[in-house]
């Protein structure tokens, strides 16, 4: 039986990580050599963990599923960074280096500057980086996360890698639902596998829709492209008065249309957090008062903010975004509104960690998005970029140096027979999906869970929907087993066999979130039960009952997977019912 | 304008970096212009599944014009005709009905082709790794605002620094030189304070790996930046020869 123990340190939370670093174990700089560590996944949270690592002294291998890590989806970061002045550690120069100045795009500058500080010690020869490589298979040894499988996605090969440590920098799983804002390669593979092997996944439900993304256009949609938030700063959200009006939206007088944010929240207007902003225009076009083509936008207007600072200072406020929206949909936002929609963008949800960022697995840590810590049921805006660098840069090192120094771990060979059944079970897995050879692509299949996931454990959910969802979601798996169709061999690049993998455990994953939906008979955050609302539609929470985090055990293919309930206790804040209005 | 478009494609099939390589004809009915030019290409793919040939591979993650993964020769130019655009971001919608489209990889000898349209540009980050960085150790960086940076100076790092390394300019010149690239990184970094200590090292390290990985050199002829979908400009390029000489002199 697994107990969740979250080995939170003594003290007041000030003082609670300079006490756990005092008490933390050290590695003697010399040894440091003699320990392997992987980090797989450079984006932020992986490839600042590695540099840091790697600068420590210790041996690491970084695995990049992509060409370059540079390449990693937190280049597309749109917005700020949260960081209070002064703050004892965010004093890093490679990362600071924009800080002050960044007009627009600083998540891409931090990017670059771990992938800077990563290449640099890969330069050096501390590290080595293996490029086009995805995991596959965690390997367990005694109980001991001890290496991992990967696939070299240019030559097709398994290969194997043993370690002291593995580190998983894997990001979410916002793609289970087809379209997000998340990078096309972003998956769940390495996370969902090293939960079968163990891991506890925690909070699955927990995911974070976003209000202003740019609308779908048709059934080619490949992703959604998130329009920063900073622009509810200057925009207005309205939707015409009358239901189905499709008049051109100049033409549709002042007083025919319903700027429903400023109405409804007269406090906090177009600023209302995301999930609330997200609900409100899902509520406008259920009611058939969204616009355009598919009826499912609304609009967020410039024009009154142009009147009043003028064309020029609204375009150094947002000129690279209003080019971006240009782009896309050919229309001219400084002209005519912006037509935005909500869009999945972030998952809160992911593989449990205590207070040093391990899993239940000893010696598997899991930084960044991959994790469920920090954001709890919804995150703040710009705090992501927070939690994957002050996880690799700062917290990460101390933590995987006190399990290194405090542990006897015997050596292990990829020769051994545990790594050896980790590639059996994953070739025998390529195999198969090559075998296949059915009817349906495996996009096709995936738009299928997508569309099930968005319209049933999507911005609203409710109990009959979710049971109905489980099923479909049961029934698509196993239609994927015997349909799919994946074309060529696993001897060479084959980006069908890649999304196969993929999308297969997107199906777990799916099913998993929807459990774990159902199971929270509350609104929180990102969730929100339809049955569970305040007489005025806000998410009514229930302290008493689900005051805790949901952590799922996998149980075995085809069986329910065990939950783990890890209480939380609020020292430092008092818990209240959120209000807008 | 109408709301769709057939087309005639001609796209580039190798099935590995051995392989010759040919073009192929495809035809493709009804794609929206509302769809991106991967969202086209999308379209294609699936069409080949369905009758039961292997899809085009090829690079691509963001699709939003920042992570550099994308990146094709659309009728002889890196990412298409528009300006400013990477190709992820072009749309349909600059298309006409009936349009012949010729889709290559972006050539040159120190990116090899990995498959169809993909290819391998990891000759970039071991240009970076030989010096496109600060050695400044990470966590033990002093606090930012005890180096006043002016917002003039910022801007034009900045400026540099937005290139994505897709490497379009590298297949956009006719000698496939990669000195718009290493120009923007040492240009970015010579602005700032934190850039001098190694000034001169930097460069000269960056420019001795550039050479080592077969990149060609550079005539002047701008081909480059009306490529780069960040529009870094060509000064970056005068900038490089620039810290390359004082480097020589200094040394």
């Amino acid at each position: 039986m697994i107990k969740l123990d979250a080995k939170i340190p003594e003290g007041s939370i000030e003082k609670k990580w300079e006490n756990r670093k005092f008490e933390n174990k050290l590695v003697n700089p010399a040894n440091r050599r003699k320990y392997k560590v992987i980090v797989v996944g450079t984006g932020l949270a992986g490839a600042s963990a590695a540099a840091s690592l790697a600068e420590q002294g210790y041996h690491v291998q970084a695995f990049c599923f992509h060409e370059s890590p540079r390449r990693a989806h937190s280049i597309a970061a749109q917005g700020g960074i949260n960081a209070a002045k002064n703050y004892q550690n965010d004093g890093d120069s490679v990362y600071r280096l924009f800080y002050d100045t960044a007009r627009g795009q600083p998540g891409q500058q931090l990017l670059l500057g771990a992938y800077s500080a990563l290449e640099r010690q890969a330069g050096l020869k501390t590290l080595e980086i293996s490029y086009r490589h995805e995991m596959l298979d965690l390997v367990v040894v005694d109980g001991r996360a001890r290496g991992i499988v990967a696939r070299n996605l240019e030559t097709g090969e398994l290969t194997t890698h043993a370690a002291d440590a593995v580190l998983l920098a894997t990001g979410g799983y916002g793609n289970v639902f087809y379209l997000s804002t998340n990078a096309k390669y972003s998956n769940a593979t390495a996370a969902w596998r090293a939960h079968k092997r163990g891991a506890l996944f925690a909070n699955p439900c927990f995911t974070q829709i976003h209000p202003t993304c740019i609308p779908v256009s048709g059934d080619y949609q490949s992703k959604l492209t998130l329009m920063s938030e900073s622009l509810r700063n200057d925009g207005r959200v309205w939707v015409p008065k009358n239901k189905g009006d499709k008049r051109p939206p100049a033409q549709i007088p002042e007083d025919e249309r319903d700027y429903y944010l400023e109405r409804i929240y007269p406090a906090f207007g177009n600023l209302v957090p995301r999930d609330v902003a997200s609900r409100a225009a899902k509520y406008q076009c259920d009611q058939g008062r969204g616009v355009g083509p598919s009826g499912l936008a609304v609009y967020l207007d410039f024009k009154d903010a142009i009147k009043r600072v003028g064309h020029d200072v609204i375009a150094s406020r947002y000129g690279n975004l209003f080019q971006m929206y240009d782009k896309i949909t050919g229309d001219n936002p400084y002209e005519t509104p912006m037509r935005i929609y909500p869009a999945v963008h972030y998952t809160m949800g992911g593989l449990w960690v205590d207070y040093n960022l391990m899993s239940t697995i000893p010696g598997l840590f899991v930084t960044g998005e991959a994790n469920f810590s920090d954001h709890g049921a919804n995150r703040l805006g710009a705090s992501a970029l927070m939690q994957g660098l002050a996880d690799g840069y700062f917290v990460a090192p101390y933590c995987i140096a006190n399990y290194l120094g405090g542990e006897k771990l015997k050596p292990v060979k990829t020769s051994d027979d545990s790594f050896k059944a980790s590639v059996n079970e994953v070739q025998s897995g390529v195999d198969r999906l090559l075998k296949i050879n059915g009817k349906q692509t495996v996009d096709e299949f995936h738009r299928k869970l997508g569309h099930i996931m968005w319209d049933k454990c999507g911005m609203a959910r409710n109990e009959a929907g979710l049971k109905q969802a489980i099923g479909e979601i049961r029934q698509l798996r196993e239609q994927f087993w015997q349909d799919v169709k994946v074309p060529g061999s696993g001897a060479d690049v084959n980006q069908e066999l890649e999304k196969a993998g993929r999308v297969a455990d997107f199906i777990e994953l799916g099913e998993l979130m929807c459990i774990d939906a159902l199971e929270r008979r509350e609104s929180c955050g990102g969730h929100f039960r339809e049955e569970m609302q305040t007489s005025d539609g806000e998410a009514q929470r229930d302290d008493d009952k689900y005051a805790y985090v949901a952590a799922w055990e996998y149980a075995g293919a085809g069986k329910p997977e065990a939950l783990h309930k890890e209480p939380l206790a609020f020292d430092n804040i008092h818990l209240a019912q959120r209000s807008y209005k | 304008m109408s709301e769709t478009l057939n087309l005639k494609l001609k796209v580039w099939r190798q099935k590995n970096a051995r392989d010759e390589g040919k073009l192929v004809d495809y035809t493709l009915e009804g794609v929206s212009t509302h769809a991106s030019f991967l969202e086209m290409l999308d379209v294609l793919n699936e069409k080949l599944i369905k009758q039961g040939d292997e899809p085009v591979a090829f690079d691509h993650d963001c699709r939003e014009g920042i992570c550099g993964s994308c990146g094709v020769m659309i009728n002889g130019a890196a990412h298409g005709a528009q300006l400013g655009t990477a190709t992820c971001q072009l749309h349909m919608r600059h298309f006409k009905d009936g349009d012949t489209i010729v889709v290559e990889p972006f050539r040159a000898r120190a990116f090899p082709v990995v498959k169809d349209l993909m290819v391998n540009r990891t000759a970039f980050d071991r240009i970076i790794a030989a010096g496109g960085f600060i050695s400044v150790n990470t966590g033990s960086a002093p606090e930012a605002n005890n180096l006043p940076v002016g917002r003039e100076t910022a801007e034009a790092a900045f400026d540099s620094a937005a290139c994505i390394g897709c490497g379009a300019c590298v297949a956009a010149c006719k000698n496939a030189s990669a000195m718009l690239f290493v120009g923007a990184k040492v240009s970015h970094l010579a602005h700032l304070p934190q850039g001098q200590p190694e000034r001169f090292r930097r460069v000269t390290a960056m420019v001795a790996q550039m050479d080592s990985e077969k990149f060609g050199s550079c005539t002047n002829t701008g081909a480059c930046e009306a490529a780069c979908p960040k529009e870094i400009k060509l000064t970056n390029i005068a900038q490089l020869n620039r810290e390359l000489l004082r480097a020589s002199l200094c040394r």
